[in-house]
């Protein structure tokens, strides 16, 4: 039989369940993702450090666990809470099941939940800290909850980050990329997922991922046609020392002596955000999921997106010099800017996708316009 | 592009197999959206049975005949600006290319909305579609069309066996099929050749056991594109999408193949500038193919286009309902210019259709399959359609959505315990032995004898070999099979009955594992374990977004979860019962009383509940009733609901109701749904739950045959002899009292099912032993068979008075089944005195039944004794003898409404809620007779279905119906048979084959051919009796005897009509039967009925073009003085 579990949140709402994945306890914020699929790249996703991740698509684990469908080295998710885990996957790709992967990576997972309740509850509740329970009764995971920092307390980025350069080439990660050539796009990395670097790389750049704490010069030194920010976990407001880069980077020159192009991708928006000047909010319970509707001000279309964020850009005290160029359908948040003057843009969503639609890879085309333009 | 400022739309005609009530759905909300848009809605559509074709749904609505030349006439009157042609299926796109064919949208200036007219021809036209999608850099199966079958031959050298042939611009894919071998390629092509209007087939390289996958796109005039969501198919390739059982969204997909079909999805939309919305299949290998590279993306699953519907299709209307994202209003909307982002999302009332929604459970599809009601067909299925209809399921797991879904089906009691007997799997066969015997390969059987298989623990990986279907569905059937071997062996604690309910086991089925004995009655002991033990259901809602946002949306699924979203309605409300799947017998006249029903309990000011499974249907769009509840038809699924809207558990309730809709659990309206609902007036009553109108216990004096006879024979009311008999002895007995010919019937079925004329006693014998169900100990009814005149009557009986609003005299003679009789209003040839009995009788009847709401009676009219040779004075009273009563709304109802504007299911509905008809103003009696005529035409799909025998019997066969409707009989008749496809060419060629029976009936109508110029073919005894009239005639040879014989001139289309009479022998003979499937198959009009073929050649005579087109009010206005 399998056992009884409890996830708890902060509030004290419970909710039994039945653990699978590895018997051990986590607690983190609980947050929910409303992708119907690709629960191996949300697993996998470095912007999920910190966190309890609820599915609301109910069955979980249909087609197993691959070894394509990784978005980084391991499971970034401290817990992971569905109606249902199919123990019986199908999938030629398919090396084993969910249970087994997380088992394998110590993560604790938790099924049989009333997964739309929950949802509902921090819907209306806000996002808030949550516990898987393992071996303790539901009061005494309360109790452990309430002795732990908040999730907007701790960084994040420093557990997911890089711990030296690298470079990406033929779909793997090698000690340093080939520039010759080509345009070289440095990544700052600061939860990056791998298909940001496999985009990259397969629209002809030279690819190098370099820790979050890289500061300006650092970067320079490897001589880039373009910056990447990366997206990543966390509150961007405890990030001073990358918003500092960044601004580093916005004054610097590419080696053509012309202004460095800049993209930043989620939390890299919301750094390049702080860096002209705006604030950063959180948000009630986020935006995570596959079919975000984002209107681009430019052109007037909508584009459907993949998106993991839990703050958001407040663009009334945007510098002058930047504006605003993608909002939200939904709630009408900011999704995306870009600075007037400099070769810098930045989008809140995943134009990287990995889950979700691919409607906007073509952001990253616009961004190596901008560093063919400067290399010219 | 500007917006129009008047439009017309196309509806999809009479409801056929691959065309049934999801365009009734579509054309209602395109209607609504086209007047929240401010654009003018005109309509025009031949089906009465239709929410579309109502008044207040299109500005102007024409119920006339779909053709071109009628259209013109419509345009010409109209003058539109605009034309959409996607919302009425198939039929209103071919119609949108032979109106710009003719040059009639260039004459008139109407522009072409949604999907232009090059991509119409594109999407129909397989090498044009191929073409467009190599040039986008898609992929296709290898393939090459094909005008002969000498060019198939070779397309078969060079890609190889097996090939899927597939003729271009067909219905639901009839005449296609897979060839596996020369001989099946000959037969199928030659079939496809002829079933192409245009005598074109594809023939393609077979993905047969690749997965079937479908998006639904959309995408608004400034390219936004967004898709609605992704289905899967249960059975892969080689099985049509609309007879695969299906899932949604997609589960054995990774997201990266998800998300290379959905781009793919939306390359194509937009290569096909289509603005609206749009349907494409794929098909996925189940893994990578050795030595091939199909995909553009390297590495990924190789997969291939099928095919694309530039339209909305019956795969959009399951995707609404699956998601709650309106696909028709959104399409309607875009095609007269919206943005998907200025629409706004009617379900969050704060976002816009500019999203993709997300699912929280699961969607289920099963088809609803005819072959219960035709035993003889073939239950094979493959390329080309055969269900009628369909049943949707949600469930938070796909094993719980499966089993609500088999649930709905209603084909008896059939869970899946079910095996059939024929399998004959004895105890201890070998595993191999037991797959040998299952029927593995695709019929409507095939879920449960893959259940069967893994009951005797046959690996699920063998079956997923055979079948191709994944192993991820055959893994959640061995979940059902684990818990039923729980069930069996393990006692019933609460854990064990709460996890048995979320993988959706029934208590029925629960009760029979769990007691070896299977005694009756234990299904309500678990009901009770349930209630004791706090098992109960709860209710989720359907919002598009995965409760990502607050949702108003009062739709809503059964689950048992922990939360639940649906507290009981406060003040007064009603349940209306729906009719479920669309079937033969029960169609889309239903869904028009439940909706009206809703409409009626709104404009008294109560709340409706909605309880139905049909995607299909208007009654299932949330904002027809207060709440929704997508829910099985069956005695759990109603008490469930009924007892979550206790009001008793609302504190605070005011108690403040309408009159008669008191009480802490709601009343529920069981008159309009058919029998689906009907049958549940009983357990209801037995639960002690109420029900408005006609109690239970006038229901069951109406069904049951020996109270029905005592009330007529106390009302003085004339009935056929007969009795109801429980053994073949008995069945003699009567038959030899009354006399031959009689009618037998088993009790307590639907739409005539198994109904037989049986003229002697060995027939007798065969059919009780054979055909029905002893076994059971039902009875079987025989009656006197009286080949009178036919008349029907719906009347409204409030207990006091009983309004009639109309008389239909048939035009066919008793012994063909209602529902496939032309029906006339009013009756014609009636005489004053025979309808002032009928409205007599039927008064009698309604008060002495004590009907509350509708009722519907049939008659039959004997030639009066006395009249025949007496004096003139014909005092005697005509033989008016009534054959069946049946306590709720009959599938007249909507055509009765329609053309004497008596709102007749508001008026039954307000009757139930106590205001009588004179407080509504109606008087009882006949209702003025208007002044014009309407005939109301049956269809058929006897093309789509093999084997199956095609005379009109007792047996009812017809999927749908056409109304003509003009000021004299002849016109409106003229407009009844063009619309049902049956308008005889002038001077054409008829092939005669007439019963020794029928010959001198005949005569008249073979001459009246013959004068209007047709050319005569006959078979042996016929061509002797036009000889002998010194009419020239060409004789055929019967089959076997050489060519050309009969079936020769209907293939090779010598013969453009066919009169077939059979001989009344119970095995009818086996050259009429290839004629009659000859004819199905080829189209050709095909009488069985004399009567059919009387009224078909005197419409003939009259000639075609004297008939008027008008919208249906000015028919109307036109009042009697």
């Amino acid at each position: 039989m399998t056992q009884k579990d409890y996830l708890v949140l902060s509030d004290g709402a419970i909710f039994q369940g039945e653990s699978f994945g590895a018997p051990a306890r986590a607690s983190g914020e609980v947050v929910f993702n409303t992708s119907m699929t690709g629960y191996q790249e949300v697993l996998t996703d470095p912007s999920y450090g910190g966190q309890i991740v609820v599915m609301t698509y109910p069955m979980v684990g249909n087609y197993g666990v691959n070894p394509d469908d990784f978005e980084s080295r391991g499971v970034q998710v401290r817990g992971f809470v569905v109606r249902e885990a199919c123990e019986d996957y199908s999938h030629w790709q398919a090396t084993g099941s969910l249970g087994d992967f997380l088992a394998q990576r110590g993560i604790p997972g938790i099924q049989g939940i009333d997964t739309r309740a929950l949802t509902r509850r921090l819907r209306t509740q806000g996002v808030m800290m949550g516990a898987i329970t393992s071996d303790e009764t539901p009061q005494q995971a309360l109790e452990r909850l309430r002795s732990q920092p908040l999730y907007g307390e701790a960084e994040y980025v420093q557990t997911v980050t890089t711990t030296g350069p690298y470079g990406w080439e033929r779909g793997r990660a090698v000690m340093r990329a080939r520039t010759e050539g080509r345009k070289h796009v440095v990544v700052l990395d600061y939860g990056l997922k791998l298909n940001i670097l496999r985009i990259l790389a397969a629209k002809g750049c030279a690819v190098t991922a370099v820790p979050a704490g890289a500061g300006a010069q650092q970067v320079l030194s490897l001589r880039p046609d373009g910056v990447v920010l990366s997206p990543g976990p966390g509150d961007p407001a405890l990030l001073g020392y990358a918003v500092a880069a960044v601004q580093g980077l916005l004054e610097a020159t590419a080696p053509s002596g012309r202004p460095l192009p800049i993209l930043g991708i989620c939390l890299g928006h919301q750094l390049l955000a702080r860096a002209l000047g705006a604030d950063t909010f959180k948000l009630k319970f986020g935006h995570r999921g596959a079919n975000h509707p984002v209107q681009d001000l430019e052109t007037g279309r909508v584009h459907i997106t993949s998106q993991n964020h839990g703050y958001a850009v407040d663009g009334s005290r945007l510098s002058r010099e930047a504006r605003v160029t993608h909002l939200s359908l939904n709630d009408g948040t900011v999704e995306g800017i870009r600075h007037t003057r400099l070769p810098a843009l930045s989008i809140q969503y995943h134009s990287e996708a990995s889950p979700g639609p691919r409607d906007n890879v073509y952001i990253f085309d616009r961004f190596l316009e901008l560093v063919r333009k400067v290399g010219v | 592009m500007a917006k129009p400022s008047k439009v017309l739309i196309i509806g999809s005609g009479p409801i056929v197999i691959g065309q049934a009530a999801e365009f009734d759905y579509a054309g209602t909300q395109a209607c609504k959206a086209m007047r929240e848009e401010g654009v003018v809605s005109v309509l025009v559509n031949s089906n009465p049975a239709t929410i579309m074709t109502d008044r207040g749904i299109a500005d102007v609505v024409y119920i006339e005949p779909l053709t071109v030349e009628v259209l013109e006439r419509i345009i010409a009157r109209e003058r539109p600006d605009g034309l959409l042609p996607t919302l009425g299926g198939q039929t209103g796109l071919n119609l949108a290319v032979d109106l710009a064919d003719a040059g009639v949208l260039e004459r008139y200036g109407v522009r072409l909305l949604g999907t232009p007219l090059d991509t119409i021809r594109k999407a129909e036209d397989r090498l044009l579609f191929k073409q467009l999608l190599q040039d986008i850099g898609e992929p296709v199966p290898t393939s090459a069309t094909v005008n002969t079958l000498e060019e198939a031959r070779r397309v078969a050298q060079e890609i190889g066996l097996p090939l899927v042939v597939r003729p271009a611009y067909t219905l639901g894919g009839t005449g296609g099929g897979i060839a596996a071998t020369h001989e099946e390629l000959e037969r199928i092509v030659s079939g496809g050749l002829g079933a192409s209007p245009i005598r074109q087939v594809l023939l393609e390289r077979s993905l047969v056991g690749w997965k079937e996958v479908e998006y639904e796109v959309m995408r608004d005039g400034a390219d936004n594109c967004i898709t609605v969501c992704n289905m899967e198919n249960f059975d892969p390739m080689g099985v049509h999408t609309g007879d695969s059982i299906v899932v949604a969204p997609s589960q054995t997909l990774t997201d990266k193949e998800y998300q290379t079909l959905r781009t793919a999805s939306l390359k194509i939309i937009r290569a096909l500038g289509i603005e609206g919305g749009c349907n494409i299949q794929f098909a996925m290998a189940p893994r990578p193919l050795r030595g091939e590279r199909y995909s553009p993306d390297g590495h990924a699953t190789p997969y291939s286009v099928i095919e694309v519907n530039p339209r909305v299709s019956r795969s959009s209307a399951l995707a609404s309902k699956a998601t709650g994202y309106p696909i028709a209003r959104v399409a309607a909307k875009i095609a007269v210019g919206r943005r998907l982002d200025e629409i706004r999302n009617q379900v969050t009332g704060e976002s816009t259709a500019a999203f993709e929604p997300a699912l929280d459970y699961c969607v289920v599809k099963i088809p609803r399959w005819p072959f219960d009601k035709f035993a003889s067909g073939d239950r094979a299925i493959g390329t080309q359609m055969k269900a009628t209809g369909e049943v949707m399921a949600i469930g938070r797991t796909f094993e719980a959505a499966l089993q609500k879904a088999v649930r709905s089906l209603e084909i008896g009691k059939r869970s899946l315990l079910w095996e059939d007997p024929a399998w004959d799997l004895k105890d201890g066969l070998p595993s191999p032995e037991v797959l040998a015997r299952l029927p593995l390969q695709p019929t409507d059987e095939r879920l449960w004898a893959l259940m069967a298989a893994l009951r005797r623990d046959a690996p699920a990986e063998e079956l997923a070999l055979r079948t191709g279907i994944d192993l991820w569905f055959l893994h959640k059937l061995r979940r059902l099979v684990a818990m039923e071997r729980r069930l069996l062996s393990e006692p019933l604690v609460p854990a064990l009955l709460r996890e048995a309910k979320r993988l959706g086991f029934p208590d029925e089925l629960i009760a029979q594992l769990g007691d070896s004995s299977r005694t009756e009655g234990l299904a309500e002991r678990v009901r009770q374990l349930r209630r004791e033990w706090g098992i109960l259901p709860v209710y989720k809602m359907v919002d598009t977004c995965a409760a990502e946002f607050t949702a108003e949306t009062p739709y809503y699924y059964s689950a048992y979860e922990q939360e639940n979203e649906a507290p009981p309605l406060q003040g007064s409300r009603a349940v209306v019962i729906g009719s479920g799947p669309i079937r033969i017998g029960q169609g889309i006249e239903f869904d028009y009383c439940s909706v009206h029903a809703a409409w009626a309990l709104e404009a008294a000011g109560a709340q409706s509940i909605m309880v139905n499974s049909n995607p299909e249907t208007v009654s299932t769009d949330f904002d027809t009733s207060h709440r929704l509840y997508f829910e099985p038809l069956d005695e759990e699924g109603l008490r469930d609901i009924l007892e979550n809207e206790d009001q008793g558990l609302l504190e605070g309730s005011d108690g403040r109701t309408t009159a008669g809709l008191g009480g802490d659990l709601p009343a529920s309206i069981v008159q309009f749904g058919g029998q689906t609902a009907i049958n549940l007036a009983e357990p209801l009553a037995r639960s002690g739950l109420s029900i408005l109108g006609s109690s239970a216990e006038t229901i069951d004096l109406a069904e049951d045959r020996r109270r029905f006879e005592e009330l007529m024979n106390r009302l003085g009311i004339p009935q056929p002899p007969g009795s109801a008999v429980t053994s073949v002895e008995g069945a003699l007995q009567v038959a030899q009292a009354i006399g031959y010919p009689v009618l037998v019937r088993p009790s307590y079925v639907l739409g005539g099912r198994a109904m037989e004329i049986v003229h002697n006693p060995r027939d007798l014998i065969e059919y009780m032993t054979h055909a029905v169900e002893l076994g059971s100990g039902r009875p079987v009814l025989i009656d006197k068979y009286l080949e009178g005149k036919e008349v029907e009557v719906d009347a409204i009986c409030d207990g006091e008075q009983v309004l009639i609003p109309g008389v239909m005299e048939h035009i066919e003679r008793a012994g063909v089944h209602s529902g496939d009789s032309m029906a006339v209003y009013p009756g014609l040839d009636l005489t004053s005195r025979e309808v002032d009995t009928l409205v007599d009788y039927t008064q009698r009847i309604g008060l002495g039944l004590q009907v509350r709401g509708l009722m519907n009676v049939q008659y039959v009219i004997m030639p009066g004794r006395g009249q025949n040779g007496g004096d003139g004075a014909a005092v005697v009273e005509p033989s008016v003898y009534v054959l069946e009563v049946n306590p709720r709304a009959s599938r007249t109802v909507p055509f009765l409404s329609k053309v004497t504007d008596v709102p007749m299911v508001r008026l039954a509905t307000n009757v139930m809620l106590g205001v009588s008809l004179a407080e509504q103003g109606y008087r009882g009696g006949l209702w003025k007779r208007q002044r014009l005529v309407a005939i109301k035409a049956p269809v058929f799909s006897k093309s789509k279905l093999l084997g199956v025998d095609t005379y009109l019997g007792p047996e009812m066969k017809s999927t749908g119906e056409v109304m003509g409707i003009d000021a004299t009989f002849e016109a409106a008749l003229t407009k009844a048979l063009m619309a049902a496809g049956l308008m005889p060419h002038p001077q054409g060629t008829a092939l005669l084959s007439i019963a020794d029976r029928d010959k001198s009936e005949a005569l008249p109508i073979i001459r009246e051919f013959y004068q209007q110029g047709y050319r005569l073919y006959a078979t042996e005894g016929t061509a002797a009796l036009i000889r002998a009239l010194d009419m020239p005639v060409t004789q055929v040879m019967k089959i076997g005897e050489g060519h050309p014989n009969v079936v020769d001139v209907i293939i090779d289309r010598t013969v453009d009509l066919v009169v077939n009479t059979i001989s009344g022998q119970r095995n009818p003979l086996r050259d009429g039967f290839e004629i009659r499937r000859a004819a199905a198959e080829l189209r050709v009009p095909c009488f069985t009925s004399l009567d059919t073929a009387r009224a078909a050649v005197r419409s003939l005579a009259r000639g075609e073009k004297g008939y008027t087109v008008s919208p249906l009010h000015e028919y109307l206005a036109t009042r009697s003085p």
